[in-house]
């Protein structure tokens, strides 16, 4: 089951339609265990959605027809019966930060919470430690207490970093982080994707191609809905990818 | 450039237009404007006035009977003076127990409607529900209570159907202010919570709940002042002209069961001013004022109660 | 601050909360119905039986107790509702619209939310108030100004059911300018308008479905009215020549009559019967209303 080689997730064929609009086509890809997967491309390509897809937040869109399959760890995430449980394996950061209306700590003992963890010491070990691990620690230590909604904008995305890893995800999604926050934030945050990878297996979508290139060890690249074309990131970068639109995109011709 | 306002002023005017100074157009939009804006504000004067003038008049007549007495003594004298408690108790009795059923139906119904419910027909089939209940007539909600109630529910003319008819009137504000409070809440907040494996009633629960418990409230107490001061609903469905109640202890603050009939401040109004003769004058007025007083410190809590929560918001 | 939430509950707890709210959900469409039909019922007997439906709707004898022939002719009843509803119109309509106008574009902030406060605290007297005003207050007045014999008319209830309509008219059609953006007002104003030239050509044109959406439903809500009527228009059953005689509504028809009339009887039905037509008629005014609003809501793609 959790052969090392086998990709982490796998997408066979997929395709979703918002109604009469088709937002991703037939897209076949996988994504290793344990590396950065960056994921680039101009707007509406289809990036977010198959985020979506990989965690099932696209049921919640109305009108939506998916096809094909999704597979994690060679199950079909649209056939399982638990979506919770599939939800909890996989960590979501989205690109606005969002602070819920708690506390700082309990916002990142939220989801610890909703699965049985009750016991205070459990709860302060591993709020603690998915702070730390989200470069936050140091600046909320002594004011756990504080309403999540208050702190910076840099503050909250760390926040929800935290919170994405306060339900041990073997999955990372990160879907354009860093497009509400301030550089130096962007930097501490991008260190700690480079920490996680070891154990968490991160995809990352990106509109910064240079940050395609300083982290992911694999990138795809999508336009209008396609998957033009997936390699290494020395591949896709270098003089000679596969596709012509790659070279162009990769160099800042369009998009 | 002042040769152009002269030209737009229609007409060559005696004293020469400069740039800035306001030609005869401009002249008379300004005083139509300012004619315009004093006929309104004449109009909305015209209202308030003689509205604060009738309840000056109310609260003047009303002064020699309010006392602790007029609130605590029961009607004397056929009715023709004494005081109001007995109605007042039984006032109280239909709202609490009708807010008691149309609350929980009432909230919950609004977080299905805002929560759970999809952009499809059976929505807007709940949705046009909603506003042709919000638009029967309060007689109409009388029949209905005779009917369903009295009659068909076997309850008999009782404060229960009595209270069940004012439930089923408050239903859908209550609904639609739940509404409100709900949306209120950010979509994002939901979207965090889904994505981190929460189910949607879990989000509600822990979340979209506690975050829009002060709108809906705010919604509630409104209803409370609407289901004290109704008449037409309680006419024929649990009111009654007259009943002795006691006016000392325990049993003066729980003195009807759910099966008996009982007075009401609303209904006691429309009687000792149309169909008893010889109140004091004193009396009629007092139970007017008492019963505006009532309706109307309920809404000024509600009103406080909402500018206290935007102070107070947490996002 | 920390906050304890419960663990999920069982795999059955979930759905059964679940299903309670979707129950709740669709109450209100149960509730319509349940509505109409144990009104109709009551009345279905008679309605189907012995009711002349023409003599119902063309006849102003309204003799429901008399033992020799009990006619139901509600024809007075329902001119005396529409003139009442008529007169109130006229009155509230345009004074709700001025005063939704002025609040919205004239008036000075500070004493805006004031002014709203004060409407929202008279929109919130009760109907029986009202009527007690229009009986014991209007009346002696009407008396006075006119030299009528009694004061309790048409003009004293269009008056007082004026007066409760007016907030409604107003606050909805205030709601109504509010929606208009803000830019057509500084559109208008950049290119010179006066404050009134900005109302009339722009924003009544703008607003005009929400403001008429506005004056239905203060129109909706005189139909429905009971109290009021019951108490400041008086009890003769009649075709009223002026606006100072008397007459009497279906609504307060009702409540003066349910509590003689012997359960099941005739009279009890024919009651019934005009219940269903007092619900089909304001059903009719307040969704038209919800529609003019809905129409606005969709069209805005500004």
């Amino acid at each position: 089951m959790n052969d090392p080689a086998a990709p982490h997730v796998a997408f066979r064929d997929l395709s979703v339609h918002y109604g009469a609009k088709q937002a991703l086509a037939g897209v076949t890809l996988e994504i290793p265990r344990h590396s950065i997967f960056g994921i680039i491309g101009p707007a509406n390509s289809g990036k977010t959605t198959l985020l979506k897809c990989i965690n099932r937040t696209v049921d919640f869109i109305p009108g939506v027809r998916v096809g094909g399959q999704v597979l994690v760890d060679g199950d079909n995430v649209f056939a399982m019966r638990n979506v919770f449980a599939l939800r909890r394996r996989i960590g979501m950061v989205f690109p606005l930060p969002v602070g819920l209306p708690l506390s700082v700590y309990d916002n990142v003992a939220y989801a610890p919470r909703m699965a049985g963890t009750a016991r205070r010491d459990e709860l302060d070990a591993l709020v603690e430690t998915c702070l730390r691990q989200a470069a936050l620690w140091d600046e909320v230590k002594d004011r756990l207490e504080l309403l999540g909604t208050r702190l910076s904008g840099g503050q909250q995305q760390r926040l929800t970093i935290a919170r994405a890893l306060s339900h041990r995800p073997e999955i990372l999604c990160l879907d354009e982080f860093s497009i509400a926050v301030d550089p130096v934030t962007t930097m501490k945050i991008e260190d700690v994707l480079v920490e996680l990878k070891e154990r968490v297996t991160i995809v990352l979508v990106t509109n910064l191609v240079q940050q395609a290139h300083r982290l992911a060890d694999h990138v795809a690249f999508f336009n209008d809905g396609r998957l033009i074309e997936a390699g290494t990131t020395r591949h896709m970068f270098s003089e000679r990818p596969r596709e012509q639109l790659t070279f162009d995109y990769v160099r800042g011709h369009f998009g | 450039m002042s040769s152009a306002s002269a030209v737009s002023a229609g007409t060559v005017s005696a004293v020469p237009a400069t740039r800035f100074t306001a030609g005869k157009v401009e002249k008379r939009k300004l005083l139509v404007e300012r004619v315009a804006a004093g006929v309104l504000g004449i109009t909305t004067s015209a209202l308030v006035v003689p509205l604060v003038g009738i309840l000056t008049v109310l609260v003047v007549k009303a002064w020699p009977a309010l006392s602790w007495a007029f609130l605590t003594q029961n009607p004397q004298n056929y009715m023709t003076s004494g005081g109001i408690w007995a109605p007042l108790v039984g006032t109280f009795y239909l709202v609490f127990i009708s807010l008691a059923v149309a609350a929980p139906i009432g909230v919950l119904a609004g977080v299905y409607m805002n929560e759970y419910a999809g952009d499809n027909w059976g929505t807007r089939i709940v949705n046009m529900a909603v506003v042709n209940l919000a638009g029967v007539p309060s007689i109409v909600h009388a029949l209905f209570g005779v009917g369903a109630f009295v009659l068909f529910a076997g309850m008999g003319r009782s404060v229960l159907a009595a209270a069940c008819t004012l439930a089923i009137m408050t239903l859908p504000v209550i609904i639609t202010s739940t509404r409100e409070a709900l949306s209120a809440v950010p979509k994002s907040f939901r979207e965090a919570c889904w994505n981190m494996g929460a189910s949607r009633w879990q989000t509600i629960r822990t979340i979209v709940l506690p975050n829009a418990i002060s709108g809906i409230l705010t919604g509630v107490i409104l209803q409370v002042s609407r289901a004290a001061g109704e008449t037409a609903p309680i006419l024929f469905t649990g009111a009654v002209y007259y009943v002795a109640v006691p006016e000392q202890g325990i049993a003066s603050y729980l003195p009807y069961g759910l099966w008996d009939r009982c007075m009401a401040l609303s209904y006691h109004l429309f009687t000792i001013s149309t169909q008893v003769t010889g109140v004091t004058e004193g009396v009629q007025y007092g139970t007017a004022v008492v019963l505006i007083g009532l309706v109307i410190s309920v809404n000024v809590l509600s009103i406080g109660f909402r500018v206290y929560l935007r102070a107070r918001k947490r996002w | 601050m920390v906050q304890r939430f419960s663990t999920r509950l069982g795999l059955l707890g979930e759905p059964l909360i679940e299903w309670t709210i979707r129950l709740c959900g669709w109450s209100a469409i149960f509730f319509v119905f349940a509505i109409f039909f144990f009104v109709f019922r009551e009345g279905a007997p008679l309605l189907f039986g012995t009711l002349d439906l023409t003599e119902f709707f063309t006849s102003v004898n309204w003799r429901p107790d008399s033992r020799i022939r009990p006619q139901y002719g509600v024809l007075a009843l329902i001119i005396g509702t529409m003139s009442v509803t008529l007169l109130a119109a006229v009155l509230s309509v345009p004074a709700g619209l001025g005063a939704a106008v002025f609040v919205s574009e004239f008036c000075p902030r500070r004493v805006r939310e004031g002014l709203k406060i004060v409407i929202e605290l008279l929109a919130a007297i009760p109907s029986v108030v009202w009527g007690f005003i229009g009986y014991m207050v209007l009346n002696p007045l009407v008396i006075w100004a006119t030299g009528a014999p009694i004061g309790i008319n048409i003009l004293n209830g269009g008056v007082i059911l004026a007066l409760m309509s007016v907030p409604i008219i107003m606050s909805v059609g205030e709601d109504a300018l509010r929606a208009v953006p803000d830019t057509y007002r500084e559109a208008a104003l950049a290119l010179g308008a006066s404050r009134w030239q900005l109302v009339y050509k722009v924003l009544l044109p703008a607003a005009k479905n929400g403001l008429l959406a506005a004056a239905l439903l203060g129109i909706g809500r005189s139909v429905g009215e009971t109290m009021a009527v019951l108490m400041a228009t008086g009890h003769a059953v009649q075709l009223p020549s002026s606006l100072l005689d008397p007459v009497r509504t279906l609504t307060a028809t009702i409540a003066a009559e349910l509590g003689e009339a012997v359960e099941g009887g005739d009279h009890y039905q024919v009651l019934f019967v005009i219940g269903t037509l007092l619900m089909v008629m304001s059903l009719v005014v307040n969704v038209t209303a919800d529609l003019i609003v809905k129409g606005i809501r969709g069209k805005q793609n500004v």
